[in-house]
């Protein structure tokens, strides 16, 4: 026997106390899953709302704005990168990782500069072991983001994007979001989207024939509310990526805890075969023993008569 | 036209605050208040912080607490998108004045510590409307 009794014993109800933990977290995001879905489907009617009035502005007026326009040579792009603050979620913070760097190798080779703002801890710390430099990052909340988490994100996005040539504040020619989309419980994707220069809006879904836009009177004018609205759009946008992001988490946690709880059930059952094996080992050296000593006794007995 | 209504939906970045049927809709848009009845015509207007009034087919009215936000009217649907918003009666008027007095004297200079100001003040005034 390779472990003693004793040292099974211990090990099996290391294993027990494991498997609690693991079990726990695992009907902790369960819950906090069906939570951050209803979240997200909160915030769709908003996003829609949103979605429907840029389209109608920039259906009824050709205005341009610098927020929707290419720059002609892009020469510098950010990356935002996001991750999750805590870790026991499987391979979804290295997954996100291994795609932002997929999209900045790419990036790297059209001749473009990469700058990378990151979400969560566990993203910068990543970049922060490798040395790697990392213009701004957010952490503390990316299993409940709020509105406002986003909106400073995309404000600090929004400024950098528009900023002057001449200005202290570093220029990007282009935004790129990379989150985990949430396709189903089982299947979380990586995801890249290019969040800036905005492509041409479109509504959800296409008008139908005898649906017209209604010809919309803008008030103060066309340029003021759609200066208005892109920006809350981009807030919008990167909100649903933050809420698809901790779906995801949640979900990528849950699937993690939920097979280390069926691998230490099994680690348990194992290790209790074995600690049965040494138990019956022992007992059986322990008769054995008595058996020859009886034995051995009866030897002596019987040849003193 | 007794029977037209509109159909009004207060919506913020993370809920819809409130939807149903309306008679009438107030609110403050950057060019000053404006009031919408059934078959306006379509309008898309920017909103400051503020209150917004709402007359409901059963002749009550509800009052909101809204964020810079944007009103849309297109075939008697109104949309008011609002980043954060927040019915009379969801408002805790204590907080509201604490947070004015705090803001104020927090120093008037910088845009936010305005913005901060304006917002309490609005959800003061929607609460003191609704009484």
């Amino acid at each position: 026997m390779a472990a003693s009794l004793r040292q099974l014993r211990g090990r099996i109800r290391s294993v027990q106390s494991i498997k609690k933990i693991t079990r726990a977290m695992e009907l902790i995001a369960t819950s906090r899953i069906i939570k951050a879905q209803q979240r997200a489907q909160a915030a769709a009617p908003y996003a829609r709302e949103l979605t429907r009035a840029v389209s109608a502005v920039a259906t009824f007026s050709n205005v341009e704005h610098p927020l929707t326009s290419e720059k002609d040579n892009p020469k510098t792009a950010a990356v935002l990168v996001v991750t999750s603050d805590r870790g026991l979620a499987g391979a979804y913070s290295s997954s996100v990782l291994r795609e932002s760097e997929r999209l900045a190798e790419k990036l790297r080779s059209e001749g473009k500069e990469v700058r990378t703002y990151v979400t969560g801890r566990k993203g910068v710390a990543y970049f922060h072991f490798r040395r790697r430099a990392i213009v701004d990052s957010w952490t503390g909340f990316s299993d409940t983001p709020t509105y406002d988490d986003a909106r400073v994100i995309a404000d600090a996005l929004l400024e950098t994007f528009l900023a002057e040539e001449e200005s202290d504040v570093a220029v990007v020619d282009e935004v790129h979001v990379v989150y985990t989309r949430f396709v189903s419980m089982l299947r979380q994707q990586p995801t890249t989207i290019r969040l800036l220069p905005l492509e041409v809006v479109e509504g959800t879904e296409p008008p139908e024939e005898h649906e017209v836009l209604p010809l919309y009177e803008f008030e103060p004018s066309a340029a003021d509310v759609l200066d208005a609205l892109l920006p809350r759009y981009v807030t919008s946008r990167i909100y649903f990526c933050l809420l698809q992001a901790s779906a995801s988490e949640l979900a990528a946690r849950q699937r993690a805890m939920k097979s280390a709880t069926d691998n230490a059930e099994d680690l348990i059952e194992k290790l209790s075969r074995t600690a049965n094996q040494a138990r019956q080992a022992g007992i059986t050296q322990e008769i054995s023993e008595i058996v020859g000593g009886v034995n051995a006794l009866a030897d002596a007995t019987a040849g003193s008569e | 036209m007794a029977d037209e209504v509109l159909h009004v939906e207060l919506v913020a970045a993370d809920r819809t605050v409130w939807s149903g049927e309306a008679t009438m809709v107030i609110a403050r848009t950057t060019e000053g208040d404006v009031g919408i009845l059934p078959n306006h015509a379509p309008v898309l207007a920017l909103l400051v912080d503020g209150v917004v009034e709402v007359t409901t087919d059963q002749k009550e009215t509800w009052v909101a607490a809204v964020d810079a936000g944007f009103l849309s009217v297109a075939d008697n649907r109104v949309s008011i998108l609002s980043e954060h918003a927040e019915m009379s009666h969801e408002i805790d008027l204590e907080k509201a004045r604490h947070d004015l007095e705090r803001a104020r004297s927090a120093g008037e200079q910088d845009d936010e510590a305005e913005e901060a100001v304006r917002r309490a003040q609005a959800r003061i005034r929607a609460v003191e409307k609704s009484t």
